[in-house]
């Protein structure tokens, strides 16, 4: 069994950011990341809205985060058991790792809602339809292609895939797709200006700094369409494209369209290690995040003395609020760990 | 003189029930529409009408039904409607030996002990005195059993008894008097006269010799009066259900149906319902989402008298498990369905505006999808996979535009509306002169055959594989995948298909559920129910996918759309329908290449 001042779940942005705070405080770290690669979402990144600042600038700065002195990272290692021992929080992982510290940090994160639960939608079923995450590695390689190869000439982006959307059972909205979708198509057609973007929505929710803005611009000066209405059905055509149906709320007609490529705004859920450690620990809330014991005044403690919680595990947020987030996180844990030594 | 002012009561009780009784036959029957009076007409005089006697003795009066679904039910309702039918047939026996006549008063047997005195001197005077003891002893259990019901359900195995209206109440307190009165009124006489049976003699020790002359009069009274009472109330109670259920038997032997439109036979299935309780435990509104205030006992008891409020009409799957639990056999759905019939209203929604589809000749199969299985499309696909591998002449009816088959419509009461879909699609799928019409959507399938008159056979697609892997037209792969397979309620209940499905899945490792065939629970996406709340819809769904996936199959095959598409989001198990377990295992054969679409055949 191996000691620590504080263990942190997760090495994506809330994890590395609370993990490198924390160290600068010279607190012994522990941070645990399930995959092979840290970063969480923002391996497959390419650029950030609101300012498209490049994915990779952030990537490098938070790995340089982590490779401060007192901070130990395992790679491969998931997180499968959290329970508490006395005074101290005892942390498992799949791999036989087995740690114990006074203070422990959920930041298991976010996945993404699995688009095949949408069957109408046809992820999964016609290779044209793609994920938001797909079509974001596409920009990354700077290949924006259709099944066979072809550049597209019609991309439509389908707001709202699994959130606010009853018959899956999310209620709530992701908050960062509407944004995002601005983002893409504006990436979209700086690769291939020729390409026509539509985007389908039911409400374009712009809340953050600069995000009116953007999607102003999108109209503007990129030629984004937005089309009230969602997706019902997705049909292949006879020359292998892909005709979508919706309704237009705003006209008040059925609208068919055909286009080459249907990029699925695919929503956050409670990844599964959130889900199981907040079970096991129980501070499991709606719809299986992370609950703080309050969301004003303590939003980084739960209802258990020693285990926090950071980021995205509690509910969707952008990366610069993740971050801030996590500084918040850190903050609480030194003092947390202080009080304990007084 | 074999008469005494104590039978008043009883006498203009009996006068009233019967001629509120025929009355009301009389005004039900003339209210039947032109089919169900024309089917009386044709078979009142056949053998179906000996059927039809003898299923009234097993169902009105033994309850052989509700026996079968619950004994201790079952019995109850014997003793009290058998038993009771038996004390008046040897009531009326005794006192016509007694009299020498067949004409004696009717009251006479019925009082016959306060008037006969003088013991058993008649023929089988003994026997039929011990009989009418049992007889009584008999019904006193039943009675005590009913009590126990009313104070606690659960005891007699039923999860949920039914709540009562004024007239019930009254009947029924009426008729907890009339036999431990009739017993103490006999005792007492034969306490006073020895002319008591082993039942009533015991009793009549037990009474104190000097209140016993006291006590006689009063107690015939009272027993008179509580006659009196409960054949007042009954024409109004549930206990109407006692006669009118004789009329149902009759109709339902003489091959009258439910119908579309209110009718005097949906007078008399109200009628018929005894408020057994049997169709609240049946209801997964009941015991999956806590709902119990609307199901076929509440909403026959409203209709009948005419409180029906709009929640009770609508909040209802039309699962047909109900239906299917009713003892009396009341045709549940398909009441509830005429209610729901809404007048014509003005607007637009009567769809003349949809396209018409141009038909295709020449094909030997049309295929409709149907607007459900659009929203699943690998259904679709695989159809096409098994129509390619079949090599069947085939035209896609709905490929790119359609229109419903119009039984949404119709559940939710727009017959009119519907009708008008009903008119486009029978005229494309006419003027193709196929030779068979197949469809992916249960609903579709029921609509097909039930609403359209159309000039070809139509199959749902459980059917049409059945069919072409038993004529060696396509051959699956051996597989040892267990899976369970999901009854649709359309399918299952609706249409009677339960072998089709089953015999396709021999070629996997078929494993049970406790939910099968008949039994099988609705998906909670059911489309007839559009104001059930969304959570609850989803614990109807979460009860079933958790009793269906209790073997943990490795799939959960269905064989309609939008049981799969409610499954799916459930997240237990791999569901797929049935054409897709079978297009997925389909043994090629080289074949000659039909012009199917190539690129559409894709799968990721
Ligand atoms: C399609 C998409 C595009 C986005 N684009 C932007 C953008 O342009 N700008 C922006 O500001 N925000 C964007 N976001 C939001 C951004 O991704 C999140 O704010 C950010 O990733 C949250 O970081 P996190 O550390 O809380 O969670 P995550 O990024 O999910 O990281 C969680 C980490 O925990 C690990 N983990 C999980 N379970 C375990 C376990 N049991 N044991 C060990 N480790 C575990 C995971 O592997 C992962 O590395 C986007 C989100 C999506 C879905
Ligand atoms: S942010 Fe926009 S796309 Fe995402 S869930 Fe909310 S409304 Fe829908
Ligand atoms: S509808 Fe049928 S099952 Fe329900 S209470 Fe009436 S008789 Fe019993
Ligand atoms: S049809 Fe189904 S949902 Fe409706 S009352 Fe009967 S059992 Fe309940």
């Amino acid at each position: 069994m191996n000691k620590a001042d504080v263990v942190v779940i997760g090495g994506g942005p809330a994890g590395i950011e609370a993990a490198y705070n924390l160290a600068r405080d010279n607190h012994k770290v522990v941070l645990v990341e399930k995959e092979k690669e840290i970063f969480g979402h923002m391996q497959t990144a390419y650029t950030l809205f609101p300012n498209f600042q490049d994915a990779s600038e952030i990537r490098s700065s938070l790995l340089q985060k982590t490779k401060h002195g007192n901070i130990t990272l395992y790679n491969n290692s998931e997180v499968t058991q959290v329970s508490r021992e006395n005074d101290f929080w005892r942390v498992q992982t799949i791999n036989g790792l087995d740690f114990i510290a006074p203070a422990v940090l959920l930041a298991s994160g976010f996945k993404t809602f699995d688009a095949r639960y949408k069957e109408e939608l046809g992820y999964g079923i016609y290779k044209g339809v793609i994920t938001s995450v797909e079509f974001e590695e596409m920009l990354k390689v700077g290949k924006i292609q259709t099944a066979n190869g072809e550049k597209p000439r019609r991309i439509a982006f389908l707001n709202c895939v699994g959130s606010r959307d009853e018959k899956v059972g999310n209620h709530y909205c992701s908050r960062v797709c509407c944004i995002n979708a601005v983002k893409l198509s504006i990436e979209a057609k700086k690769q291939l200006p020729e390409v026509e973007a539509y985007c389908f929505y039911m409400d374009i929710r712009m809340s953050g700094q600069f995000y009116e803005e953007l999607y102003r611009k999108s109209q503007e000066d990129f030629d984004v369409n937005y089309i009230r209405g969602r997706i019902s059905e997705v049909a292949p055509t006879i020359d292998n494209r892909l005709q979508v149906k919706c309704e237009d709320t705003l006209s008040q007609t059925p609208l068919k369209m055909t286009v080459d490529l249907l990029v699925l705004m695919i929503g956050i859920e409670a990844s599964e290690g959130t889900a199981r450690i907040g079970e096991q620990v129980g501070v499991n809330g709606e719809y299986n995040f992370s609950k703080s014991i309050s969301l004003h005044t303590a939003d980084n403690k739960t209802k258990h003395q020693g285990f926090f919680l950071a980021g995205t595990c509690k509910r969707p947020l952008t990366v610069p609020e993740t971050m801030a987030d996590a500084r918040a996180a850190a903050l609480e844990i030194d003092l947390y760990l202080k009080s304990l030594s007084q | 003189m074999n008469y005494h002012p104590f039978v008043i009561p009883f006498t203009v009780g009996a006068l009233f029930l019967f001629g509120v009784v025929f009355y009301k036959f009389y005004a039900w029957i003339a209210a039947l529409d032109r089919k169900q009076k024309f089917m009386v007409k044709q078979n009142i005089f056949s053998f179906k009408t000996i059927r039809a006697i003898g299923e009234i003795f097993r169902e009105a009066l033994v309850h052989h039904n509700i026996y079968k679904k619950n004994p201790v039910l079952g019995y109850m309702h014997m003793s009290l409607a058998f038993g009771w039918f038996l004390l008046i047939v040897v009531g009326k026996i005794k006192a016509s030996l007694y009299a020498g006549t067949f004409f004696e008063p009717p009251w006479l047997g019925i009082f016959f002990n306060f008037f006969a005195v003088d013991g058993h001197a008649f023929s089988y005077g003994e026997m039929l005195t011990f009989t009418m003891d049992f007889l009584l002893l008999i019904i006193l259990s039943g009675l005590a059993l009913a009590i126990i019901k009313r104070v606690k359900s659960s005891l007699l195995g039923m999860r949920k008894t039914t709540k009562h209206s004024r007239f019930d109440r009254i009947a029924l307190s009426s008729l907890w008097f009339i036999f431990p009165l009739r017993l103490m009124a006999e005792s007492t006489t034969a306490s006073l006269h020895g002319n008591g049976g082993f039942l009533t003699n015991s009793v009549g020790h037990l009474i104190p010799s000097a209140i016993a002359p006291y006590a006689e009069l009063p107690l015939w009274w009272a027993y008179s009066i509580s006659l009196f009472v409960f054949f007042v109330a009954l024409p109004y109670s549930r206990y109407m259900h006692i006669p009118t259920e004789v009329v149902l038997i009759l109709l339902r032997n003489w091959g009258a149906d439910t119908g579309e439109q209110l009718s005097g036979y949906t007078d008399i299935q109200l009628n018929s319902c005894s408020r057994c309780g049997i169709c609240i435990d049946a209801c997964q509104l009941n015991f999956a989402a806590g709902i119990s205030d609307v199901q076929s006992v509440y909403f026959v008891r409203d209709a009948r008298y005419k409180t029906l409020s709009d929640e009770v009409v609508n909040n209802c799957l039309m699962c047909g498990r109900c239906s299917n639990e009713c003892p009396v056999g009341l045709e549940l759905t398909l009441v509830r369905q005429q209610f729901r019939n809404k007048q014509e209203i003005p607007g637009k929604f009567y769809y003349e505006y949809t396209e018409p589809v141009e038909s295709k000749a020449g094909v030997d199969v049309i295929y409709y999808a149907g607007c459900m299985t659009h929203l699943t499309p690998s259904i679709i696909i695989s159809m096409k996979k098994i129509f390619e591998a079949a090599g069947v002449n085939y035209w896609f009816m709905d490929e790119d535009k359609g229109v419903c088959c119009g039984r949404p419509l119709r559940q939710q009461g727009f017959i009119q509306q519907s009708k008008n879909l009903v008119i486009k699609n029978s005229r494309i799928i006419n003027s193709a002169r196929a030779k068979l019409l197949v469809t992916s959507c249960p609903i579709c399938y029921k609509s097909f055959r039930e609403e359209y008159n159309l000039n070809l056979p139509v199959m749902h697609h459980t059917e049409y594989i059945e069919g072409l892997l038993a004529d060696g037209r396509i051959t699956l792969n051996a597989s040892n995948v267990t899976v369970v397979y999901h009854d649709p309620c359309e399918l299952g209940r609706g249409a009677n298909i339960y072998e089709q499905p089953r015999n396709i899945l021999r070629n996997f490792s078929l494993i049970e559920s406790d939910y099968e065939k008949e039994n099988s629970l609705c998906c909670g996406g059911s489309l007839s129910d559009a104001i059930l709340d969304l959570r609850l819809q989803l614990k109807i769904r979460d009860h079933a996918l958790g009793e269906l996936t209790k073997d943990k199959p490795e799939v959960l095959v269905t064989a309609c759309p939008l049981c799969k598409k409610s499954f799916v989001h459930g997240n237990k198990a791999r569901v797929m329908d049935i054409a897709e377990i079978v297009a997925g295992n389909l043994k090629v054969i080289a074949r000659k290449k039909q012009s199917v679409r190539k690129e559409e055949l894709q799968l990721v």
